[in-house]
């Protein structure tokens, strides 16, 4: 009997020690689900700031009417696209374009600074996001996360994925 | 914003990190913002206003050498207390891997955190231990930043994810103005050098040589050599005619390098390679000097292809010799030089660096983002 009980305490013992351990992982991901959202919402708003700024600059005099239809045209694209793979292209599409762009004689110093800034800032915010991302599928990919389903319904969050270099005069991604 | 600044070593002592936050918290000032650093710092009275102690530091063995940090119940309670007093926007970190005030700073706060990763060294014991120890708290932070790109190697092998890349600026208000030192340049020309004499990525013996060449045609050319290092040794590799015109200050203080990089016609930077970024550099080139550098990727890069200075063959003392000796005997040209050099050096001037830094803050934080202040632990959380 007296067994018993010192086997039943043990087990007790070691059950909570689990649960413990268990909700501290838990909330550990639910912070990292947290910092994912919140560096998504970021990105999401560099992309829009950066999709307008480029518009601005479409749309400023001096740049040679073809180049500027361009440039439209590759801003407003990504704005229609829900599928995240094809929005993937779509915004590196405009990189590349804004690069033509900055680098073609004849862009306005204003607006193309304006849309130089906030191309670097997609650069900044992509990367806080993926690493976001990265040590949140680290996380994730415990045996005892998966096995307890300690991550619940949240979603596996995906990188983001494009070529996101700013123009050459921008900022520090160099 | 209201920006708070860790600082994990005493502000007591001087090092590259306590110079990179104060420069960085005098450039954020600057631009508008509202900055309060948290240091380790026991003589409070000769500390800067915006700095708020954590208390006295302890030597503590850290990554090969002895560090002074601040740990414990005492310290983690000064942290909270900070953070709850000065309702920051955002907490920018520095070196959170140190056991010092920037883990423990990640550990109390709940809120927006940036850091910034300052070590190079790609077998950081400290930072491997930190790795899988101190996970929880490095999680925490939002956005990192690397000083190098050999720091963020290390920051990206031993805690996975990504860094952005900001170098260090360099306070080039600090170094336009000073008085040559006494005697200097002198009217036969001289030739300057800055950096450890026994380190030989550093370049000294190309330079040597082409000393060697030059000062049997010039009697009055001299070369002044600041940095730690045994002066004779150095001196020997000349022949021993020439070696008083080798003048070695030996390891100088920040008043006198400022004015050692006024004291010459020429500065030279011999580096054979292994240089990331060149930080003596952009200091010659904010005292307006006239660069002689070797045409290493990282150098061509800072002088904007030779155009703020110019470029010699690596390791060739002969190129070396021949280029040193046109800019001795061309004072328009140097003039040229020393007047593009300050201009190309803007560009790595704390305040444009600063900018960068405020960038990155503004990318974590959106604009109309409903983030409170940063609190001190989910209690206090409303």
């Amino acid at each position: 009997m007296a067994d018993l009980i010192a086997v039943l305490t043990a087990v007790l013992a070691l059950l909570l020690l689990l649960s413990g351990y268990a909700s501290w992982r838990a909330s550990r991901l639910d912070r990292l689900h947290l910092r994912v959202e919140g560096a998504a919402a970021a990105l999401d708003a560099a992309l829009a700031r950066r999709a307008a700024a480029a518009l601005e600059l479409a749309a400023a005099p001096g740049l040679d009417p073809e180049a500027a239809a361009r440039l439209g045209d590759a801003a407003a694209a990504p704005l229609r696209i829900t599928d995240r793979r094809e929005r993937e292209l779509a915004e590196s599409a405009l990189s590349r374009v804004l690069r033509a762009t900055a680098a073609a004689p004849g862009a306005p110093a204003g607006p193309r600074a304006e849309a130089e800034a906030a191309a670097t800032r997609v650069y900044l915010a992509r990367r806080f996001y993926n690493d976001a991302v990265a040590t949140t599928r680290e996380a994730r990919a415990g045996r005892l996360v998966r096995a307890l389903r300690l991550a619940g319904r949240a979603p596996l969050p995906d990188f983001f994925e494009m070529d996101d270099r700013p123009p050459e005069s921008a900022g520090p991604a160099r | 914003m209201r920006v708070g600044l860790v600082c994990p070593y005493t502000w007591d002592v001087p090092g590259g990190v306590q110079q990179h936050i104060g420069d960085l918290a005098e450039a954020l000032i600057a631009l508008g913002h509202e900055v309060s650093v948290l240091a380790p710092c026991e003589d409070a009275a000769a500390a800067p206003p915006y700095l708020v102690s954590a208390g006295r530091a302890l030597p503590v063995p850290y990554n090969g050498s002895v560090a002074r940090l601040t740990f414990g119940f005492r310290a983690a309670a000064r942290v909270r207390a900070w953070i709850r007093d000065g309702r920051f926007d955002l907490l920018h970190v520095h070196e959170p891997a140190a056991p010092s005030l920037s883990l423990l700073a990640c550990w109390v706060a709940e809120g927006p955190i940036v850091a910034t990763f300052h070590t190079a060294n790609p077998r950081s014991r400290a930072m491997a231990v930190s790795a899988a120890a101190l996970r929880t708290a490095l999680e925490k932070i939002i956005a990192r930043i690397a000083v190098s790109e050999a720091a963020r190697t290390t920051l990206v092998e031993h805690l996975g994810g990504d860094a952005v890349l900001i170098p260090n600026g360099v306070a080039v208000h600090r170094y336009a103005e000073a008085e040559p030192l006494p005697g200097w340049p002198g009217d036969g020309g001289a030739i300057g050098f800055l950096g450890r004499l026994d380190e030989p990525r550093k370049g000294l013996p190309v330079l040597l040589d082409a000393f060697a060449r030059l000062a049997p045609e010039r009697p009055g050319l001299r070369l002044l050599v600041a940095g730690p290092g045994d002066a004779d040794e150095a001196r020997g590799r000349v022949p021993a005619d020439l070696r008083d015109r080798v003048v070695a200050l030996g390891r100088v203080d920040e008043a006198d390098k400022v004015r050692a990089y006024h004291s010459v016609d020429v500065f030279c930077a011999p580096n054979t390679g292994g240089e990331s970024f060149g930080i003596v550099l952009t200091e010659a080139m904010s005292a307006g000097a006239a660069i002689l550098a070797s045409d290493i990727p990282a150098f061509r890069r800072v002088l904007a292809d030779g155009a703020a200075g110019e470029l010699f063959a690596v390791g060739d003392p002969g190129d070396l010799a021949r280029a040193a000796a046109r800019l001795l005997d061309d004072p328009a040209r140097r003039a040229d030089l020393s007047a593009a050099a300050r201009a190309a050096v803007r560009a790595y001037d704390w305040r444009t660096v600063a900018t960068e830094v405020v960038r990155v803050y503004e990318t974590v934080l959106p604009a109309g983002a409903a983030t409170g202040p940063v609190t001190a632990g989910r209690r206090e959380g409303v």
